[in-house]
């Protein structure tokens, strides 16, 4: 099938392999503000493609993908599989709990392993901040962060802006970047990788984020990633365009750091009555999967044309697609995207 | 061993008092004479040709018996840390590890305050100095029981012991592997607030008063845990501060691509910290300069940070990280040498680490200028995690003499 043309430079971005001149993605911290931009653009030819019966298409046959996950996931996994599956590669997915998978030179000896089965491109999950990155360290092909600890979610922070971008546009707004979009992030920002990417993204994009949580939720110094804090929620959610809530880890929720479910609806539950604060219209996302009746109500989550959670689910395939293609494009030789430019320190 | 005497001339005394050219003789594993020395007939000589004669270095809190390591720094005598395996809470363990080293080395034991470095029963401390111990020290961690450690102090006071804290509050610093601010917030680790600090220091400093007792906080690395100290000694308490090389040069950004080497016990702090830690060691407020040597190899290292164990490799960067202190004009050359060979001397009780007729021949000849390049890959220490990796510094010890005999 056609394919519609990937995104013209025009200025936007450099050219060739330029545009996005990195071997792997391991956080929005390593990317500018133009190759989020590229990477959302590229994104776009997707999602046209995923609302057609035929939805396969053979960019990557024969390319042999691994997804290792060493932290339970559903959804991303799926996502993840999808994603390669459409492009026409061989998906391979490794399940390795982190209570098999003991830590220690095993995660290293894990990564040389995966390494010698010559995959194309490693999607990692992992329980550690940093762990991805020390993956990527020890092999020879594009890896891509699914999540690692506390640290980056990047598909995750991508997809809901390409999620954003859509639901804009359908609205008549102009979605280049988000400038002067306000976005509220609620629910546990300490703990979050989800946050800390979204938080990345947004802010190169030009939106002003708030950030709300209890203060034992809340990471020290966070206003200096750019963001406004907030523990009140109606302050937060005050003309704000968009409310993102992120899920409450239920261990998190029985006294530790917050007394119970209960009393952090009580506080910081996204009811009707509160999303009525926000800007006329605002639009609500949630990365999933949603504690219903905790951080956000059913009849909220569910709000045509106001929710955007399975859209982003949706997004999030297509925003897969992208970054497979995109990070693969060395290995399949593609025209401009070989070795490194003189002078430059890119491919390293 | 008992060294043939031995005369050299020709060097730059470092004495208390400040810099003298002379020579020094040594006899019978002491010094014997400073300044104008004349060698003996028989003697042994050496020409310093310009270097420092220095005490060697007495390196206060180590982890591992690393000789290679000690003698590239210099360092000729270390206090070893409880934190072995299995730990020293017990005589036959502590008189082992005080035989360990020599003679090239002599280790002065910190015998485990509780069984097992568990913080909850009081170890054989008596019968632990008798074996050899010089000190007591709870580990790597604090005694999280303010009444378990209050015992420990009066009984130490008894004894006439220091008492060695790691001070941070075990219920802040949780499983912390960093400094809560800015740079664990990018990173995604968890992190404790650096008042974990300052607040085990103002208890151990308040229970150490009211014991009596000698208190030293091994390593003390945030202005309001110094100033603590600070207020503390004006008032009288028998307290004394250290750190390590690391706390001195590097804040957390160190931290940042997520580098273990420098993920450290206590964590790496903010560079207002580090500020007040080179303003403590100006105006005397920290005592002893140490390596807080701890060698770890990849199996331990090489990890995902918070999962990475922490420590560093620091017997071969003290002496240069002492020695830019001076070329900065933060301490003199005669301060620099009480901060790792004199105090902690006079900490372990030992009659060393001073350039003193009668004191131990325990002798240094040190190039202070003498640039090379920290590399992990080329230590002298049995493991390179280092976070000076890469950094050029300057200063090396030329010569080792222990007790009167040459070893490097």
């Amino acid at each position: 099938m056609d394919l519609p043309p990937p995104p013209a430079a025009d200025g936007r971005y450099p050219a060739g392999g330029l545009a996005f001149p990195h071997r792997d993605l391991l956080g929005i911290g390593h990317l500018a503000r133009h190759e989020i931009l590229y990477l959302l653009d590229e994104a776009e030819r997707w999602v046209a493609l995923n609302r057609q019966a035929a939805k396969r298409v053979d960019l990557l046959a024969g390319l042999t993908i691994i997804n290792a996950f060493f932290e339970n996931s559903t959804r991303t996994l799926l996502s993840f599989e999808i994603a390669g599956k459409r492009l026409g590669a061989d998906v391979v997915n490794m399940h390795a709990a982190q209570s098999s998978v003991k830590k220690g030179e095993t995660l290293i000896d894990t990564a040389m392993t995966l390494n010698a089965m010559r995959a194309d491109a490693i999607v990692i999950r992992h329980g550690s901040s940093g762990a991805v990155a020390l993956i990527a360290d020890k092999v020879d092909c594009p890896v891509l962060n699914a999540g690692d600890g506390q640290h980056e979610h990047p598909t995750q922070a991508l997809l809901d802006a390409l999620t954003l971008r859509h639901a804009l546009r359908e609205r008549g707004e102009t979605a280049d970047d988000f400038t002067g979009l306000k976005v509220t992030i609620c629910g546990d920002i300490l703990h979050s990788r989800v946050a800390r990417s979204n938080i990345l993204a947004l802010t190169a994009l030009g939106a002003e984020v708030r950030v709300c949580a209890p203060p034992a939720l809340m990471p020290a110094a966070v206003d200096r990633l750019g963001v406004i804090p907030y523990h009140d929620f109606a302050a937060a959610l005050a003309g704000a365009d968009v409310v993102m809530m992120l899920r409450l880890q239920s261990e998190r929720m029985s006294g530790q750091f917050i007394p119970s479910a209960r009393e952090y609806r009580y506080l910081y539950g996204l009811t009707g009555e509160r999303l009525a604060l926000a800007a006329p219209g605002a639009l609500v996302m949630h990365p999933g999967p949603m504690n219903r009746g905790v951080e956000i109500d059913s009849d909220v989550a569910e709000m045509d044309g106001i929710s955007l959670i399975t859209r982003q689910v949706e997004m999030g395939v297509a925003l897969r697609m992208a970054c497979l293609d995109v990070l693969t494009r060395r290995a399949r030789g593609l025209p401009g995207w070989g070795d490194p430019a003189p002078g430059t320190e890119q491919w390293v | 061993m008992i060294a043939a005497p031995l005369t050299i001339t020709g060097g730059r005394l470092v004495l208390p008092g400040g810099i003298e050219d002379g020579g020094v003789r040594l006899e019978n594993g002491l010094i014997a004479a400073l300044g104008e020395v004349a060698p003996a007939e028989g003697d042994e000589r050496v020409d310093a040709r310009g270097a420092l004669i220095a005490p060697a270095l007495v390196d206060y809190g180590t982890f591992a018996v690393d000789k290679p390591a000690f003698h590239f720094g210099g360092i000729a005598r270390a206090a070893l840390m409880p934190d072995q395996s299995p730990p020293l809470d017990h005589p036959a363990r502590v008189r082992f590890a005080a035989q360990s080293g020599k003679p090239g080395l002599w280790v002065h034991p910190l015998a485990a305050a509780t069984v097992n470095l568990a913080g909850e029963h009081l170890a054989e401390i008596a019968l632990m100095r008798e074996a050899g111990a010089r000190g007591i020290a709870t580990g790597r961690k604090w005694i999280a029981d303010s009444g378990v450690m209050l015992r420990l102090l009066r009984y130490a006071a008894m004894l006439d012991l220091v008492v060695v804290t790691h001070a941070e509050d075990g219920g802040l610093a949780g499983t912390a592997a960093a400094t809560a601010g800015e740079m664990a917030t990018r990173l995604g680790l968890p992190s404790a607030p650096a008042e974990a600090e300052a607040l085990a220091a103002a208890r151990d400093i308040a229970l150490a008063e009211m014991a009596g007792a000698r208190l030293h906080l091994r390593q003390v690395t945030t202005r309001a845990a110094l100033d603590l100290v600070r207020a503390a000694k004006a008032r009288g308490v028998a307290v004394t501060a250290g750190v390590t090389p690391a706390h001195i040069m590097l804040s957390d950004l160190a931290t940042g691509g997520f580098r273990t080497f420098a993920r450290l016990s206590p964590p790496l702090r903010a560079e207002d910290d580090r500020r007040a830690v080179l303003a403590a060691l100006a105006d005397g407020t920290i005592d002893i300069v140490a390596s807080g040597h701890d060698p770890r190899g990849p199996e331990d290292k090489r990890l995902p940070f918070a999962d990475a164990l922490p420590g560093m490799a620091g017997a071969e960067t003290l002496l240069p990280a002492v020695l830019g202190l001076v070329r900065d004009g933060t301490i003199t050359m005669a301060r620099a040498f009480d901060l790792v060979a004199g105090a902690p001397a006079r900490l372990l009780g030992v009659d060393a680490g001073v350039l003193r007729v009668g004191a131990a021949a325990d002798i240094a000849l040190i190039d202070p200028d003498r640039p090379w390049v920290v590399d992990s890959r080329k230590m002298a220490a049995s493991a390179g995690n280092t976070p000076f990796d890469g950094q050029p510094v300057q200063g090396r010890a030329t010569a080792l003499f222990k007790g009167g005999a040459r070893l490097v």
